[in-house]
């Protein structure tokens, strides 16, 4: 029987980032951390506070550049792309869901969906409003696609930013606290779809939390402490 | 068929929509600035096209004459120096001022060459007696020079064998009516007399006193100069180049050649003074719009953090984001354009009704030319883009994870 040989779609070698290079505050915060994801995983991201979470997953979010060692997206090493690929990598390849749902408030909910398809093809069209609005059906939300964020509860929000994240059917989903604000019921829901939506698209997902009920639902578990992967479950 | 706007528009309008208030000042400011400049723009070009347009309309663009007779120190023999004497004041003809008129007619800019013989004057009626000024001319040729026939107020302006067209001041000085007689006497003791064919009103007093229209031969008789003209008087295609028309043919003639722009010096002068003011305060109104385009926008750039960093998370590239914001700044300049010129308009309207001529018409016409209104938009709008470049700069080198992590 033989494994195959897919290449991971996140793989970080020694990756290390600090803060103000330079300067006498100069801060190591990520020292050297290994980690692959695969197709299709659904880990979580745990650790105490200011242990680097939000930080790693910005850096692999190519948000944020590391200082040193390697990061690869897909097989393709991030160090070599410009900024200008690194921005098209971002918008067609990974799929953010943020602590604060950070939707567009001056957009409805169908068109916050819809962005990351705007971005990436310069112009909305039928089939992207089709599409946006499958999956306001799927998170339940097919009635509100008309509000603006402003008028949906917590939990409709975070849902709107999942539906968003998924919009171009990304191939990593990082999800920073994504239920750290709902509550636990809530919670539930959010954590539901992100799985059911990792099995269907076979998506790997990466997702910061706090709460070990929720972690413990996941395939894997990365602990992080003081920017050292502390286990890997 | 759904309107999709692309990505850049479609951020940009809704930001715009999204903050209203600030939308809605610097959519006044723009407005304001406009309209200042447009309104101002309008009535000064109006003004000074009418004041020039006044100017012209009793006098030639350019004027030949012969060489003016100086007074000459002379040196005798000896060393004494002695002054000689200008000349009695005769008339003096242009030398062979036909091949003269030729040469100016074919000038480059030049639309029409008169000759005109000129020289002073008594009209007599009864017991009264008025000094003139006598103009022999071709009425077809000087009409091209002075529109003579949109003054007239009695009669043509035609002149033909002994008949003349005289001014209004005259007429009533005289109690001259049409086809009335009138007598002119010459220094040099010949007189004729005239039949009036036509009266003009020229807009001016003194014009309208003193100049007697009648035919070039009966002018040369009468003011012995056989043949000869006293001047050459030139229309040219545009009154701004007249100076330019006149050194050229002065260079080529070697006569005494002036063109209304010397004649009114001073009056070009004013104008141009205050055409260099009208520039400074248009230049200050662009600089105080687009400061106030600026300095919202800059702010707008920092309320809107939080929405930049979303977008640049999403995909959004840099160039994107500058996109975004210029287009604000060329939509608020665009629309504010629009507003302006109609604010312009209406301002014309009002202040047209309220000052008028002497006479009760208006002192400017209240109307926009659409090149005004175009000229504005295309400024209003570049000087909104450039206004937005610093923010709009600002706004596409913010750092997506500042925004994201607050
Ligand atoms: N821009 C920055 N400049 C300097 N230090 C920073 C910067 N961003 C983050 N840090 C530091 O990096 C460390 C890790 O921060 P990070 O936000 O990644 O922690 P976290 O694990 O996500 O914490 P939490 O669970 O509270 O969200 C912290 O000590 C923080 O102060
Ligand atoms: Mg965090």
């Amino acid at each position: 029987m033989s494994t195959p040989t897919i290449a991971p779609v996140i793989e970080l070698a020694g990756l290390t980032k600090a803060y103000n290079i330079g300067t006498p505050v100069e801060t190591e915060v990520l020292h050297g951390i290994d980690l692959s994801l695969a197709e299709g995983e659904f880990a979580a991201l745990i650790g105490p506070s200011g242990s680097g979470k939000s930080t790693l997953l910005n850096i692999i979010g190519l948000l944020e550049r590391p200082t040193g060692g390697r990061l690869s997206i897909g097989g393709r090493d991030t160090a070599s792309l410009s900024e200008a690929e690194i921005t098209q990598l971002r918008g067609r390849s990974i799929g953010f869901v943020f602590q604060f749902h950070h939707l567009l408030p001056a957009f409805t909910a169908l068109e916050n969906v819809m962005m990351p398809t705007i971005i990436a093809r310069g112009a909305a069209d039928d089939e992207a409003e089709t599409m946006a609005l499958a999956l306001l059906d799927a998170v339940g939300l097919k009635a509100h696609a008309h509000k603006k964020p402003s008028q949906l509860s917590g939990g409709q929000q975070q849902r709107v930013a999942i539906a968003r994240a998924l919009g171009l059917k990304p191939r990593l989903i990082l999800a920073d606290e994504p239920t750290g604000n709902l509550d636990t019921h809530t919670a539930d829901d959010i954590f539901a779809l992100l799985r059911e939506f990792n099995r269907q698209t076979r998506c790997a997902c990466l997702i910061v939390t706090h709460d070990p009920r929720l972690a413990e639902r996941c395939d894997r578990i990365v602990r992080l402490v003081d920017g050292h992967i502390a286990g890997s479950v | 068929m759904k309107l999709r706007l692309p990505f850049a528009p479609l951020v940009a309008l809704r930001f715009l929509r999204e903050g209203r208030m600030q939308t809605l000042l610097i959519l006044a400011g723009t407005t304001g600035g406009v309209a200042v400049i447009v309104f101002l723009t309008q009535l000064i070009t109006q003004l000074q096209a009418q004041i020039v347009d006044r100017v012209l309309g009793s006098q030639a663009h350019v004027v030949i004459r012969p060489t003016e007779e100086a007074n000459r120190r002379a040196i005798d023999d000896q060393g004494f120096a002695s002054l000689v004497e200008p000349r009695a004041q005769r008339l003096r003809s242009v030398d062979q001022w036909e091949s003269i008129a030729r040469l100016a007619a074919g000038m480059e800019g030049v639309t029409a060459v008169s000759p005109v013989v000129t020289g002073p004057a008594f009209a007599v009626r009864g017991q009264a007696n008025k000094s003139v000024a006598l103009m022999g001319v071709d009425a077809e040729r000087y009409r091209r020079i002075v529109r003579m026939e949109e003054y007239m107020v009695a009669g043509r302006f035609a002149v033909d064998g002994t008949r003349a067209v005289i001014g209004s001041e005259l007429a009533k000085d005289l109690g001259i009516r049409l086809e009335d007689k009138l007598r002119v006497a010459l220094p040099n003791g010949r007189d004729e007399q005239l039949q009036v064919g036509g009266i003009f009103d020229i807009g001016n007093k003194d014009l309208n006193r003193r100049w007697v229209f009648v035919t070039l031969p009966l002018a040369q008789s009468l003011l012995d100069l056989p043949g000869g003209v006293s001047n050459l008087d030139l229309t040219v295609a545009d009154i701004f180049d007249a100076q330019a028309v006149a050194d050229r043919l002065r260079g080529a003639t070697g006569l005494t050649v002036d063109s209304w722009m010397q004649t009114n010096a001073q009056l070009l002068a004013a104008l141009r003074n205050q055409t260099v003011s009208n520039n400074l305060i248009r230049s200050f109104v662009v600089i105080i719009v687009a400061l106030g385009i600026a300095s919202v926008l800059v702010v707008s750039v920092v309320q809107k953090q939080k929405e930049i960093g979303i977008l640049r998370a999403m995909g959004a590239s840099r160039s994107m984001i500058l996109q975004v914001f210029l287009i604000q700044g060329a939509v608020v300049g665009a629309v504010g354009s629009l507003f302006g010129s109609l604010l312009a308009f209406t301002l014309l309207n009002v202040f047209s009704s309220i000052y008028r001529n002497a006479d009760g018409s208006p002192l400017f016409a209240a109307e926009l030319e659409p090149r005004f209104i175009l000229m504005a938009a295309l400024v209003a709008t570049l000087v909104g883009l450039a206004s937005a470049l610093i923010p709009a700069r600002r706004a596409a080198r913010m750092d997506p994870v500042q925004a994201i992590r607050s």
